[in-house]
């Protein structure tokens, strides 16, 4: 019983981490410009599919990894100077579409330079599962835990301890007040669409030796990932992270005691609940509209 | 007003009836039927998005309730086509109806989030339950016929879906202009300034919201029928995508953009078809560079330019 609930939690836990850091680029880019970015599941799909090709044409693992991580943030830094900043304060429903576009072309161009075939990633540090009261571990798991705990406190000291973190949250705040201090915004949008980009890319290459990874991979773990960012309450950073984990681990445990056909449809039923007891998720601001 | 809307529905009717003299094959028929069926959705759809400006990313699932009753119901249990499509849709208007008060409740994107969700749960059911539905493979449906007379040829259904296109436009141009529709308008631009003057905001959500859901569940039975197979993708995240799309790049709270948005959208798929490999990267930029270029989609960008309302 117990190991069977272990098991459980730690595959909940891991892909949950996943989530996590989807959920914390969406909140990013949200706070930035309030645009909800239905392109962020192609930068997970990205890095995942870059990391394995870099790797299958001889590049030392680090190499290939960093270069994963960091042409997904170059692909989000484009998408935000061609297609977000020039619609400025255009209605949500264009918005949606506009990044709806820009992961069909994410997803399009890589099934025709990188293939539709189904790839994997060696695990980094081996195969061999650890045993912990009858439940087994994989060390891809603690990888991403772990990596995914590290991402966590870099961005709590960047967002509270240096001045472009500062701005960063300033600008979400208020855009307007923010620009009237002397922040400029533009470079702000322009390195949260950076940042989130990367974000997504480092739990795409994280989990590829777990999942396996393709060019369609991206639809399902971006929607996933906007459940976390709703469920934590759109725009807080901390909300995202236990959104994220709690998507994950509740999916594991319905998959596993519930119904395995129905896993992907947990954490809609999930969403569904929470927004129609808590309209802005658990930790949400509670704001007033503006007549 | 009154009298340039009715010119529109002139216009269309006199091009649905020249269509099928010009059309130089069936191929062209059924792309017309396709459209047509399309812009019977979008109709009902605008009237939720472009109108009372509330976002439904989840259409596609109602679509697929109307679709797959049409399927399931005649094949397991024996119903009459008709019957099953009154089915369909009583279901569909049903639940819209019962999720439709928490549902707007929420604003913005946590609305965009709960439609969404509520369109990916059904089409999960429905693959899922292949017993019943045939599951990912889809499952084939038996034609349509009221009192020996069996529509099976594609004249018939284009002469079907003719009717309820001009039908649908010319009650949208009505309810637009009723009490009603200034309702959905005043809700769209200021919904406390509507409330204050005595709209009882929820309930014309909650009624354009069922509305627009059975107009979806109507079409996705005659879909059914007119393909004669089903399949899964009908109800999936990405045909509501399209959906909206056709809505906004026709221009939302446009009667005639959401016609011109079907019609396009769903001749582009047929016209990308010679970029093997890269239709999916063509029908990305294409989205993208019309909503960076025409934000409020082509008809009403098209009526500013030259001067005339719509």
């Amino acid at each position: 019983m117990l190991a069977q609930f272990l098991q459980f939690l730690f595959s909940g836990a891991t892909v949950g981490a996943t989530y996590a850091l989807a959920a914390l680029g969406f909140t990013l880019i949200y706070n930035a410009s309030n645009v909800i970015n239905f392109a962020q599941g192609e930068f997970i799909m990205l890095g995942g599919m870059l990391a394995v090709f870099f790797t299958q044409s001889g590049l030392p693992l680090p190499a290939a990894l960093v270069l994963a991580i960091l042409i997904p943030a170059i692909v989000g830094i484009v998408v935000e100077k061609l297609a977000i900043e020039p619609v400025k304060g255009a209605e949500t429903v264009t918005l949606i579409i506009i990044t709806i576009g820009a992961s069909l072309v994410i997803r399009g161009l890589t099934a025709v330079f990188l293939g539709k075939g189904t790839h994997s990633l060696p695990a980094f540090s081996g195969d061999t599962p650890i045993e912990i009261l009858g439940a087994t571990l994989m060390p891809q798991s603690l990888w991403v835990l772990g990596v995914t705990a590290v991402v966590v406190v870099v961005l709590w000291y960047f967002f509270n301890r240096t001045l472009t973190g500062k701005a960063m949250l300033a600008t979400s705040y208020n855009s307007l007040a923010a620009e009237l201090v002397g922040i400029n915004t533009s470079k702000v949008l322009f390195m949260s669409f950076a940042m989130s980009a990367a974000l997504g890319a480092v739990g795409g290459i994280l989990v590829t030796p777990i999942t396996l990874t393709s060019y369609d991979v991206g639809i399902m773990l971006g929607l996933k990932g906007f459940v976390a960012a709703v469920v934590g309450g759109l725009g807080n950073g901390l909300g995202a992270v236990i959104g994220g984990l709690l998507v994950g681990i509740l999916e594991s445990f319905g998959a596993g005691y519930l119904s395995s056909a129905y896993k992907d449809a947990i954490p809609f039923v999930l969403i569904l609940f929470i927004l129609f007891f808590m309209p802005r998720g658990l930790f949400g601001a509670r704001v007033t509209d503006r007549v | 007003m009154q009298k340039r809307a009715y010119f529109g529905l002139y216009i269309v009717i006199a091009v649905l009836a020249v269509l099928p003299l010009v059309v130089p094959n069936s191929f062209y028929l059924d792309l017309a039927i396709r459209m047509a069926i399309n812009a019977v959705i979008v109709l009902g759809l605008n009237l939720l998005i472009g109108f009372a400006g509330q976002i439904s990313l989840g259409h596609a699932g109602f679509l697929g309730i109307g679709a797959y009753a049409s399927a399931v119901l005649p094949t397991h249990f024996g119903w009459h086509p008709l019957l099953a499509m009154g089915a369909g849709a009583a279901v569909t208007g049903l639940l819209a109806a019962v999720l439709a008060r928490p549902i707007f409740k929420l604003k913005g994107q946590y609305l965009a989030m709960a439609t969404l969700g509520l369109g990916i749960i059904i089409n999960i059911a429905i693959r899922n339950e292949a017993a019943w539905t045939g599951g990912p493979d889809g499952m084939p449906v038996p034609t349509m016929g009221l009192m020996g007379f069996e529509l099976a040829s594609d004249k018939h259904w284009y002469w079907v879906v003719a009717l309820m296109l001009s039908v649908s436009v010319w009650a949208s141009i009505n309810l637009i202009d009723s009490p009603f529709g200034r309702a959905l308008r005043a809700l769209h631009g200021s919904e406390v300034a509507s409330q204050v003057v005595g709209v009882d905001v929820v309930r014309y959500k909650v009624a354009i919201f069922v509305m627009s859901a059975v107009f979806a569940s109507l079409m996705g039975s005659v879909t059914a029928h007119y393909v004669g197979f089903v399949t899964p993708n009908l109800a999936d995240f990405f045909h509501s995508i399209e959906l909206v799309t056709m809505v906004v790049i026709g221009g939302m709270a446009s009667v005639y953009g959401s016609l011109i948005g079907a019609v396009l959208l769903t001749a582009l798929p047929q016209a990308l078809a010679t970029f093997e490999g890269w239709e999916t990267v063509a029908f990305g930029v294409i989205l993208m560079v019309c909503m960076i270029f025409m934000p409020k989609g082509l008809v009403p960008t098209l009526a500013a330019k030259f001067g005339k309302g719509d």
